[in-house]
């Protein structure tokens, strides 16, 4: 075929479309490898690290780099496994996460990676922060104590011509994400519950209702995050 | 605040929000600051958001939100200011301002703030007061300073050493700065012409011939990466686009760099000419100087110099007499950012944006500054390669290592006779050049910053090359009264903590936990597993995006690589836990008043 190219993942020689990001592809061959900021179509942020993988031996964030000829890509390995780990980890002690408490539990992908990765106490101190809830915004709740810095709310909410409502504000260790005061307050309702489903965290809640799923029908109540990925391959192989 | 005047600025670069840098900075030298009511001003005309303008303004430690004094003292706190006694000139600053660092006294006279490496590490501890270099400083001035401020004499009042040498002394920079140039070679040659290349030799060759000389000559980029400079032109060249940009990148933030300032003061002309070379080979219409917000007293210089040049036809339409080569040259200014330094991360800054590093592919050579082929050379790799032009890529290819042609400015601080600037060739040992610069009982050096490594006397006959120690330039000494945990790799690391963008899961958190850690290890509260802990939690460093992330852990690597003895020594035997605190210490205050022998 014209429009894929060869390469191999984890030993195995197969077929990429040009163009298309190795997470991707690799997710196509039913290979999950776990993201947090990325989000499928969206122009990929890379911020977040967990996705890396070997390519070539070099390691290489696979939302950000496109399929290439003859790519050797490693998805899985004893040192992958805990850099991802320590990303979790990170992520955990870097804010305040209390999921019993939290509108997001279930649907949280934080909370589901830390289950899929099996993440048992952090190896870093927790830093308890002393993070603010913004209810400035008349639509959203912003909770600083939650957000994990993924961009997506920057990535993907615009007003219709373009303009950004959420943005990054500061640097390093005092980052932290901000609602345009004009624009945010003219948000639609849409927007907003876009700005919830898009965050993968907590950290962006649609006001005026909450949990309307209830705790155990939720999205990776039962189901690992990735499982549906992984599934499919199952599925081949068995058939 | 005036908002006719704003609106005058922001017309004055197009209403064009890629130009943001330019107008923040013009807008603070207006009002001292960037006031709040500017923020939606500056988003309404460039047709953006308040949001995606404060995403800028915060980036920036050099941009204010409040006004920071009439007077704006920004002190060096790298390690080699430290070292040179900066701690008692910041308390002298502090006793006479009546003011804390991070506050502006009563009066709103004073302003003092901390600052990262300033370029300056040859004549520290130093500052820079509304964009003026103060070197040297000694309590003494510092004082004097302020009584002097309090007085009301002018910022050029201030200084009582009289201008530095060299073009330091001319009347478009008239600063105290020194350029202590020790060692001249090829690229520091005085005798050097401005425009000959451009005259004599690039109207009888093709781009595609400049390249190829380029390539012969193996010239790496200079900046610290070693790229092959001639790969990256022809990278660029054949790449497609309406446009194309030469960049020259005189960011120069890594701690104990300051050559690039030295070559700006005295061969900027050797500079614009290596980015009209460049910008002749690769097929730019427009090359841009990024240069850094320290570096804001050479401003009216650098633009007379390019002015000069274009009265000269070494810029402008059919330069040199070659028809259809245009070519042009703007400074753009940095607002205080270290990141801004990784290529990327500058082009980012340069289109206006907050100085976060790009997924790479694409490269800026195919994708570069505003979607278009881009090449981004540090000063030094331009200027070497016009003396590749002149000498050829024979002569050049004779100089220096098998990997490593030519010749190499460093960048000379910290604890020996002559710090300054030093052209040599490639290959001369540490050893060497300590003999060079007069320095004795040397416990360390730290080789190409605190990105680099830091090496103990058992590594001293190591070589200075890309396939052996690799410098961007600096070169710091410590002798054995430094305690390295604590005066270099703590201060390293608070270095890279202030300098992360915080785009990286790991760069973001892992260099303030290292910090920790370190903190409590010099707090006398380590034990063993701390130092496994510091070896472990290094690695996730690997997977950040840019190359400041992937380093930034270096300073724990290298030191515990090199100097395990010294943390060693520093934890707690015997325990595998720390308890926090002594209880027999705690209670002895109490035990102490009311009698009683503690029972524990």
């Amino acid at each position: 075929m014209k429009n894929t190219i060869e390469l191999t993942i984890n030993g195995e020689k197969t077929e990429a479309m040009q163009g298309e990001y190795i997470v991707d592809a690799a997710r196509r061959q039913g290979i999950y490898i776990p993201t947090l900021c990325n989000l499928p179509g969206i122009k990929p942020a890379g911020s977040c690290r967990i996705c890396t993988v070997f390519v070539n031996d070099r390691l290489m964030t696979s939302c950000t780099t496109p399929v290439g000829r003859g790519m050797e890509i490693v998805t899985e390995s004893k040192e992958l496994d805990d850099f991802r780990n320590s990303v979790v980890e990170l992520l955990l002690v870097e804010g305040n996460h209390l999921c019993p408490s939290c509108e997001k539990g279930g649907n949280c992908e934080l909370q589901a990676m830390g289950y899929r990765l099996k993440v048992m106490a952090p190896r870093f101190p927790y830093q308890f922060p002393d993070r603010e809830i913004d209810a400035n915004n008349p639509k959203l709740i912003k909770d600083h104590n939650r957000c994990i810095l993924c961009k997506r709310c920057i990535r993907t909410i615009f007003d219709e011509e373009g303009h950004h409502i959420f943005a990054f504000r500061y640097r390093g260790h005092d980052l932290q994400i901000i609602i345009d005061p004009t624009y945010g307050k003219n948000m639609t309702d849409e927007q907003a519950q876009k700005a919830m489903d898009n965050c993968p965290v907590g950290a962006l809640l649609y006001r005026g209702i909450g949990f309307s799923t209830p705790i155990g029908k939720r999205k990776y109540d039962k189901k690992p995050i990735g499982s549906e990925i992984e599934n499919k391959r199952r599925k081949e192989v068995l058939s | 605040m005036d908002n006719a005047n704003i609106t005058g600025i922001i017309e004055k670069y197009n209403n064009d929000r890629t130009r943001l840098i330019d107008m923040l900075i013009d807008i603070q030298v207006l009002e001292g600051y960037i006031p709040d009511e500017t923020i939606p001003v500056i988003a309404r005309h460039t047709d953006t958001s308040e949001a995606y303008v404060e995403q800028t303004v915060s980036f920036y430690h050099f941009f204010h939100r409040n006004p920071p004094g009439k007077y704006a003292i920004f002190l060096n706190n790298s390690v080699v200011a430290q070292m040179m006694g900066r701690e008692k000139v910041a308390r002298a600053f502090e006793e006479e301002a009546g003011c804390r660092f991070g506050e502006v006294s009563e009066d709103r006279l004073i302003g003092l703030f901390p600052t990262a490496c300033i370029g300056m590490s040859d004549q520290e501890p130093a500052a820079l007061i509304n964009s003026r270099v103060f070197t040297r400083l000694t309590p003494f001035r510092a004082r004097e300073i302020i009584r002097y401020i309090k007085a009301g004499k002018s910022l050029e009042e201030l200084s009582t050493s009289g201008y530095g040498g060299g073009m330091n002394a001319s009347k478009l920079i008239r600063s105290e700065v020194r350029n202590n140039v020790h060692r001249r070679g090829p690229i520091l040659d005085e005798n050097y012409k401005a425009g000959d290349i451009l005259r004599k030799r690039i109207p009888h060759m093709s781009p595609e011939e400049v390249i190829w000389e380029i390539k012969l000559s193996q010239i790496r980029g200079r900046g610290g990466a070693g790229f092959p400079t001639g790969m990256k032109w022809e990278f660029c060249r054949s790449a497609k686009g309406e446009k194309k940009y030469i960049f020259c990148n005189a960011d120069e933030g890594e701690p104990g760099t300051f050559k690039d300032r030295v070559i700006l003061t005295e061969l900027p002309e050797l500079m614009f000419e290596g980015m009209v070379l460049a910008g002749y080979a690769i097929g730019a219409v427009e090359g841009i100087l990024y240069i850094r917000f320290e570096y804001k007293y050479l401003h009216k210089y650098l633009e007379h110099v390019l002015a000069e040049m274009r009265k000269k036809n070494l810029l402008g339409k059919d330069i040199a007499g070659i028809q259809g080569f245009d070519f042009d040259i703007r400074i753009q200014y940095g607002a205080g950012a270290y990141v801004c330094g990784e290529e990327s991360a500058l082009l980012e800054s340069a289109e206006g944006k907050r100085g976060e590093p790009r997924s790479r592919p694409p490269f800026p050579v195919e994708k570069g500054y505003l979607g278009m082929p881009t090449v981004v050379n540090n000063v030094e790799t331009l200027c070497t390669a016009v003396k590749i032009m002149k000498f050829g890529s024979e002569w050049y290819r004779s100089l220096g290592t098998k990997e490593s042609r030519g010749t190499k400015v460093l960048s000379i601080s910290g604890d020996c006779r002559y710090p300054g600037i030093y052209e040599m060739e490639w290959g001369y040992s540490v050893n060497d050049i300590l003999d060079m610069v007069g320095a004795d009982d040397v416990q360390a050096v730290q080789v190409g910053g605190p990105s680099g490594n830091l090496i103990g006397p058992e590594e001293f006959d190591r070589e200075i090359a890309y396939e052996d120690l690799a410098t961007g330039g600096s070169f710091m000494i410590f002798n054995h009264s430094r305690d390295l945990i604590r005066d270099v790799v703590l201060n390293f690391m608070n270095f890279f903590v202030e300098e992360s963008c915080g785009s990286c899961v790991p760069c973001r958190n892992v260099p303030y936990l290292l910090k920790q850690k370190l903190e409590k290890i010099l707090g006398g509260h380590g034990v063993w597993k701390d130092i496994d802990d510091l070896e472990q939690w290094t690695k996730i460093m690997s997977i950040n995006r840019c190359g400041l992330g992937q380093t930034a852990a270096n300073p724990v690597i290298t030191s515990l690589k090199h100097f395990r003895a010294l943390y060693e020594e520093k934890v707690q035997r015997g325990k595998s836990f720390d308890e926090g605190f002594d209880l027999e210490k705690a209670v002895a205050e109490s035990c102490k008043v009311v009698g009683r022998i503690p029972a524990v």
